[in-house]
């Protein structure tokens, strides 16, 4: 198929359009706006409407009105733009509407700075606004990834009925590699509860307000069971020599790319480390963590944050074997032998207890 | 019953049937403006036959149960956002009749950019916008309509100007704007005043409908429950205390001057789609590595600079390359704190396996540009690591013995050429020669990939063959 050599960034715009995304609703924020750009260009070309919104606010409601419609639409952000995001995102889960967003992690807290941080993991798992929901997260490491996941979030959202959210960091948009693009996606899902401006669709009503308690906790109950279903059928993890190890690194996004170079440096060394990769990141790996816990003698999860996912860990490890953290933040990103130096601190100390 | 029901206009429900409990009667407070402003409107969906176009935004505040009564397509949004769930909607459904129903705390508070920008872009959207000066739902608390002196849950002194400001007159205010194409404000208090807002409410929904862009109908109207005054005296009450406020009349009317547009949806075929996003479908060519020594595989490669030495394009020429050869390949550029300092640089790493960290500390390769680079990075380099530096600018050679050092004229051959700015196409010309990982076929292929403009492929491609020419035997 056709081969690019493309920045993840880029081709997370043309997978969209090859997925068959009608409308990109942005709004400019460092480092995500290089998505816009390429939407910009993009989209229009092939008769797709691209819109620069007033506002976060502006644009993610502008996502609700055409997943309403029954288009497949996205936008893109960053951390201060997701947080204003979150109330979107909240009606779009409440009202069960499909669309994708990419959030391009930056460093924070408040304005922070445009490196890459891990630190939007709390706000992007565990909900994010208010009200019991999820959104389905799926963490590339890699520009085929950027393809790959933007059209499997397409179609997770569209099969589930809930946003899908791209979690990325600057790393992993600016860097080029070589790109598979599929061919375009055929037969898009028919979504008859949409509003068309049609007879069909008079009917049809969007909403997630439920004045009664009793209906809104079983539209909870509902919600729910759905999650329930997408973590037993859709969880996606890679796994690096796992299969002898007796320590293993976790990590997502570019952190994993860094400690499969760990991986390869520990074993040259002789010590039998393995790396686990979440590729969903809600839902959770959490099975696949229990098993691995009940063999390996210890777990080092590396973020770039004050240490978020590795709460996420210790759930799925319930105390079995120990669960070191390392994370760096406000933008640096460690290298192979500064992990690689916590890595045998950690393995000495396994050793003598 | 059965009378009820062809009483009812076209586009009501005959049966409340989206309502819980009484199916029969509204939610309304008696004496509310909210139930006439429904009917006027059902009655025009009607006349205009545009039930199976309509597309309702039902809004937070006492009319958000708007779904409640019309039977179209209907959606429910957050508060103030419904401009902007419009937008979408309309554009994605450009034949559908997109109708946002506002109050004015949505509109003229929490919402009032939404409103702003939709109406200046000229959505093709028709808003009608219900000022009754007050929150309703909420507990009757301070709108941006609310009178001065006004007595309301969160003024319960009254509106002080000084404190809160004065009134907002949304029918004037966006009137001032370019985009919009017919605002009136019209009023619910007398027989004369109703029928007149049911002309406007046609104007607005027409003015969609013939594709003359943006429509808005500001009704003051009455919410005596959140007045404390009694429903038969709310209409004087409107009347007397609005009516000074806010003049009756349109604001805005360029229904006339405005040509009927509308926007069009078309369909593209794959074939067109691909071109359109500039993928080839053809498979790439595998071309042999002429190793010329094993040292040389699988390297991570640091090029660094200034900026505009094209350091970042000449990385870019042999990632493509080695893309194209069908390695792995990862080409990344300085980023985040690495960006301080006067240093540009890029990392590219070509692999036979998949690509790990795609930075290293420890590069394979360094190509320095600049004497900064060189003094800064080559102590990086790990022992017996390859050192290829522009010998026109760094005049001092490196001081380390345990690697190998290529020294590249880079920038005269460029003059030579007749363009200094070909110094990074000749390093990587001699690159290639050097290691011989990357075929100068592959590089020359793939020239115009990594290029931005196209009119230097030519002269690029001459300077690798000089870059070429220089190293092969060194
Ligand atoms: S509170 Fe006011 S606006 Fe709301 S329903 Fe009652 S009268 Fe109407």
């Amino acid at each position: 198929m056709a081969k690019e050599f493309i920045k993840g960034n880029d081709a997370i715009v043309k997978a969209a359009l090859l997925a068959g995304c009608e409308s990109f609703y942005g709004y400019p924020i460092t480092p995500a706006s290089e998505i816009a750009h390429a939407a910009a260009k993009y989209f229009p070309r092939v008769g797709r409407t691209f819109l620069q919104a007033e506002s976060e606010i502006g644009s993610i409601q502008m996502v609700y009105g055409a997943a309403a419609a029954g288009e497949r639409t996205m936008t893109a952000s960053s951390g201060p733009g997701m947080s204003l995001k979150q109330e979107g995102l909240s009606y779009l889960a409440g009202s069960e509407l499909p669309c994708v967003v990419v959030d391009i992690m930056r460093g924070g807290p408040g304005l922070g700075n445009i490196a890459p941080e891990q630190s939007d993991y709390f706000q992007a798992v565990k909900g994010g606004g208010h009200g019991n929901y999820k959104l389905i997260v799926l963490a590339p490491n890699s520009a085929q990834e950027m393809c790959d996941l933007t059209i499997r979030a397409f179609e997770l959202a569209d099969r589930y009925r809930n946003p899908a959210l791209i979690l990325a960091d600057g790393y992993i948009g600016q860097m080029m590699e070589p790109v598979e693009f599929p061919p375009p996606v055929k037969g898009l899902p028919a979504k008859p509860w949409a509003l068309r401006g049609e007879k069909i669709s008079d009917a049809n009503l969007i909403n997630s307000i439920f004045l009664d308690p009793d209906e809104l906790e079983s539209h909870n109950r509902h919600l729910q069971a759905k999650y329930a279903l997408i973590a037993e059928r859709e969880v996606m993890v890679e796994e690096y020599h796992t299969g002898d190890a007796d320590f293993v690194l976790v990590g997502y996004g570019i952190v994993s790319r860094i400690l499969r170079s760990v991986v390869e440096r520990g074993r040259a060394d002789g010590h039998r480390l393995g790396l686990l990769r979440p590729i969903t990141l809600c839902p959770y790996p959490s099975v696949r963590v229990a098993e691995l816990a009940g063999r390996v003698k210890g777990f080092l999860v590396c973020e770039l944050s004050n240490g978020q996912m590795v709460e996420d860990i210790r759930l799925a490890v319930e105390g079995r074997v120990p669960v070191h953290f390392y994370g760096r933040m406000g933008g640096n990103v460690p290298t192979v032998e500064e992990i690689y130096a916590v890595v045998k601190g950690q393995l000495s100390v396994t050793a003598t207890a | 019953m059965a009378k009820k029901i062809l009483e009812r206009p076209k586009g009501f429900y005959a049966e409340f049937e989206r309502k819980p409990g009484d199916k029969g009667a509204t939610h309304y407070c008696p004496g509310c403006g909210h139930g006439n402003i429904h009917k006027l409107i059902a009655e025009a969906i009607e006349d205009l036959e545009l039930q199976d176009r309509m597309i309702m935004v039902s809004p937070v505040g006492c009319s958000v149960f708007v779904y409640y009564y019309f039977a179209t397509g209907n959606i429910q949004v957050a508060h103030g956002r419904a401009p902007a769930v419009a937008t979408a909607l309309k554009r994605a459904n450009p034949h559908a009749i997109v109708v946002c129903y506002q109050g004015d705390g949505d509109l003229a508070a929490i919402g009032g950019n939404e409103i702003l920008q939709a109406a200046n872009r000229g959505e093709h959207l028709t808003v009608f916008f219900v000022n009754n000066a007050i929150y309703g739902m909420t507990g009757g608390q301070l709108a941006p309509t609310s009178l001065p002196g006004m007595k309301t849950t969160t003024t319960p002194y009254g509106r002080d100007i000084h404190n809160e400001g004065p009134p907002m007159k949304m029918a004037e205010f966006l009137a001032n704007l370019e985009g919009p194409t017919y605002i009136e404000r019209t009023a619910l208090w007398d027989n004369k005043a109703i029928s007149n807002t049911r002309r406007a409410i046609r104007n607005a929904l027409r003015c969609q409908m013939e594709g003359r862009g943006f429509s808005m109908v500001e009704i003051l109207s009455a919410c005596p429950s959140g007045w404390k005054v009694d429903p038969a005296h709310q209409s004087e009450w409107m009347k007397e205390n609005m009516g000074p406020f806010f003049p009756l009349g349109i604001t805005k009317d360029l229904r006339e001057q405005r040509e009927p547009w509308f926007r069009e949806k078309i369909a593209v075929e794959d074939e067109a789609l691909l071109a359109a996003l500039d993928l080839a479908l053809a498979e790439p060519k595998r071309l042999p590595s002429a190793l010329r020594d094993p040292r040389y595989a699988n390297p991570s490669i640091k090029l660094a600079g200034f900026g505009g030495q094209g350091i970042l394009s000449a990385g870019a020429m042999i990632a493509n390359a080695g893309m194209e050869q069908g390695f792995h390949t990862s080409w990344i550029p300085s980023y985040g704190p690495e960006m301080r300092g006067g240093t540009a640089y890029c990392f590219v790493c070509i692999n036979a396996e998949p690509i790990g960290s795609p930075t290293v500390t420890h590069p394979d390769v360094l190509m320095a540009f600049n004497r900064p680079s060189l003094e800064k990075f080559a102590a990086d380099l790990h022992p017996g690591a390859l050192l290829m530096y522009d010998s026109t600018i760094i005049d001092v050679p490196p001081k380390r013995g345990d690697i190998e050092a290529l020294a590249v004229p880079a920038t005269q051959m460029a003059e030579d050429l007749g363009n200094t700015r070909m110094a990074n196409t000749i390093m990587v010309g001699a690159y290639l020669a050097k290691s011989g990982i990357l075929s100068l076929a592959a590089m020359e292929q793939t020239l115009p990939l990594a290029l931005k403009r196209k009119n230097l492929i030519e002269a690029n491609a001459k300077a690798l063959g000089v870059g070429f020419a220089f190293a092969k035997d060194r």
